[in-house]
């Protein structure tokens, strides 16, 4: 299926943007000033601007610890999340959060948890809210390969496809839980087929391929929409740095560096642009003005984020309960 | 107030209702089947999920007939999955829902602390109040028959424990309605803890809707020379034995906490302003439990009013016994409290 040139480019732009904005974070993280872990998606950006592109913006969205491109794709706003790296009252999250907890409910997105799997039943959750309202609205929660490990996966998938609930589930299948490799964590490597054990449907693609994410998500967008339940997508993909922090993770002995360098050859924004420039759809030129758009509006939000306020010891005890 | 005073038996409230027929009597358990009913009559974003809901006998009877009345959408009986349905019961308070996730047992609760201590808690705080949690879920405890270690423990003093979770144990049929309400109308997560010993209790119920104000306690009886802090069921025990004290010529003021968390200290404060002698009794263990932050609390802010040291009437760091024997030894009632009074006030 050829995809609208509108869309095609809308694509490319939503993994640029998250794309570049981490590559800013690598750059300013040795400063020191954004005082909280970092668990970047760079070289997984398809999956989330592909699955993004077939949700509304009062859909729901759940993520995890690597959630900034979820949360870019979704729509949540720029500033709110580079002044929430920067622990600042403005950030998304008030600097209450840091990176691993980033938030935007004006655009659906309800959050993101440390702990591994557990966003899945909330997204759940939420589809059954709009299962028993009625409301049309549909989630989508996104996952590592390391959830499957979890219990609260099992119980949260056979709750969905029990009633039929309008949810996706998005495995984004790096091979890694930190460093420990699927291999040795999972008796079998198909996480899509264990779908078929709930009589549902499991979808594999290719997850550095962004038109092939995005036909899996419109299907799975169309079965949560008409009632069919939910849909597993298991996108294979590979992360680029570490487990957490801005470097490369090879040199300490965590992944062989050939593997990488296989993946990186497999760039899923480079090779978009690649493929868009060559069927015409862009040329160099637009494709330069698309990045000076993304740069300057990266380059307002930490701008916006370094010059907010610090929250004060006063902010300690605020949040906890709603009045 | 009718609904202020705690009835020891239906003979009691019998008396009463003699004396002023306007008393509607209701049981511990069809208050909370009421709460649940009128609820689902008047919100449409109110819901019950859990494991037997739907069972004939409906969780001892506080769900009976709600599936058949109101249909297994908005009465659902869940997978035997704690962790993963409170996580989908957090999900839809996420939307603004007011789910009402009930256990059974409180123990099963234990397979659910992740979704609970490490999710509902902190949300709200997590993301700088940007989304709230209007969840509440209803905990059975307390004393079975033979029930042994893994069906009757009473594990408030782990909810208390994590910031962000409101606790409340209503003690009368009047409050387990209002407290029920009330905490389904709260934006925040509540663990509303409910013994089992209350459930054929019967009190003073308006049928209307109404509610009862969490974080507050109650003065269940008024004395002058010692003060009994009691939770749950044991607020019926220290009623007990503030009677019997009578016979010693000791006044015990008996107050019902009510909220755990957040927590009514001043009323505590007030009334050792008069007594200057404190006992707590909770169906908690002793070692970490509730009784030990009340004690540690008055210690901390209000020694000086202090005219003896305070006494706890808890549980024995031991997991629940089967024996009636083992367990007539493991649990606490008035005599005990009756004991540890005279031991500071004789």
């Amino acid at each position: 299926m050829t995809l609208d040139t509108t869309v095609q480019i809308e694509l490319y732009t939503s993994m640029l943007r998250v794309r570049l904005l981490e590559e800013k974070v690598v750059e300013l993280y040795p400063v020191q000033e954004m005082k909280c872990p970092v668990h970047l998606c760079i070289g997984q950006e398809a999956i989330g601007s592909g699955v993004a592109a077939h949700l509304k913006s009062d859909d729901y969205l759940f993520s995890n610890h690597r959630g900034h491109g979820h949360y870019l794709v979704k729509g949540g706003d720029m500033r709110a999340l580079v002044a929430e790296f920067y622990g600042r009252t403005t950030g998304c999250s008030k600097g209450k959060g840091g990176s691993m907890h980033v938030i935007d409910t004006s655009v659906g997105m309800l959050g993101t948890s440390a702990i591994v799997g557990g966003g899945i039943p909330m997204g759940v959750g939420a589809a059954l809210a709009s299962s028993i309202r009625g409301d049309g609205k549909i989630s989508a929660v996104f996952f590592g390969d390391g959830a499957f490990d979890e219990g609260v996966f099992y119980e949260s998938y056979n709750f969905a496809a029990l009633k039929n609930l309008p949810v996706i589930f998005v495995c984004e299948n790096n091979f890694y839980a930190t460093n420990s490799t699927q291999k040795a964590r999972h008796a079998g490597s198909r996480i899509a087929d264990s779908a078929a054990g709930f009589d549902s449907k499991g979808i594999c693609v290719d997850g550095n391929d962004v038109e092939a994410v995005y036909n899996a998500a419109a299907e799975a967008a169309e079965r949560a929409r008409s009632g069919k339940g939910p849909t597993l997508i298991e996108a294979l993909t590979y992360r680029w740095k570490g487990h957490v922090g801005p470097g490369t993770d090879f040199q300490a002995g965590c992944r062989p560096e050939a593997e990488l360098n296989a993946w990186m050859e497999k760039c899923p924004v480079k090779s978009y642009r690649t493929i868009l420039i060559e069927t015409g759809v862009i040329d160099a030129a637009r494709d330069e003005e698309i990045r000076d758009t993304i740069s300057k509006e990266i380059d307002d939000a930490f701008e916006f984020a370094i010059s907010s306020p610090l929250p004060t010891e006063a902010d300690l005890m605020t949040d906890l309960f709603c009045e | 107030m009718p609904w202020t005073k705690v009835y020891s038996d239906r003979s009691e409230f019998d008396i009463a209702v003699e004396k002023d027929p306007s008393l509607r009597g209701l049981t511990y358990r069809d208050a909370i089947l009421e709460a649940s009913t009128q609820l689902l009559e008047s919100d449409k974003e109110f819901f019950i999920m859990g494991e037997g809901v739907d069972d004939p006998g409906g969780v001892f009877g506080t769900t009976k007939g709600l599936t058949e009345k109101f249909g297994a959408e908005r009465v659902m009986d869940t997978p035997l999955a704690e962790n993963g349905i409170t996580g989908v019961a957090m999900g839809a308070a996420l939307t603004g829902m007011r789910p009402l996730l009930v256990h059974m047992r409180v123990d099963f609760m234990t397979i659910s602390l992740d979704q609970i201590a490490n999710h509902a808690a902190k949300w709200r705080y997590m993301f700088g109040g940007a989304i709230n949690v209007p969840l509440t879920i209803r905990a059975i405890v307390g004393r079975g028959w033979g029930s042994a270690a893994q069906h009757s423990q009473s594990l408030q003093a782990m909810f208390t424990s994590v910031p962000g979770l409101k606790v409340v144990m209503p003690a009368t049929p009047y409050d387990a309605k209002g407290m029920l309400i009330s905490s389904i109308y709260d934006d925040n997560p509540v663990i509303f803890i409910e013994n089992r010993g209350l459930y054929e209790q019967v009190g003073h119920v308006p049928e209307e809707i109404y509610k009862v104000e969490l974080g507050k306690g109650i003065v269940r009886q008024e004395g002058t020379d010692v003060t009994v802090v009691a939770t749950s069921q044991m607020v019926s025990e220290a009623t007990k034995a503030a009677r019997a004290l009578v016979a010693d010529g000791i006044s015990a003021e008996v107050i019902d906490m009510r909220t755990l968390v957040p927590m009514d200290k001043e009323i505590v404060i007030e009334s050792l302003k008069k007594t200057g002698r404190l006992v707590i009794a909770d169906n908690g263990t002793k070692e970490g439990g509730y009784s030990a932050e009340v004690a540690a609390f008055v210690s901390e802010e209000a020694f000086d009013l202090l005219k003896a040291p305070i006494q706890r009437v808890a549980l024995p760091g031991v997991p629940t016994p089967a024996s009636h024997v083992l367990e007539a030894a493991y649990y606490k009632g008035a005599d005990d409290i009756v004991s540890a009074v005279k031991r500071i006030a004789g």
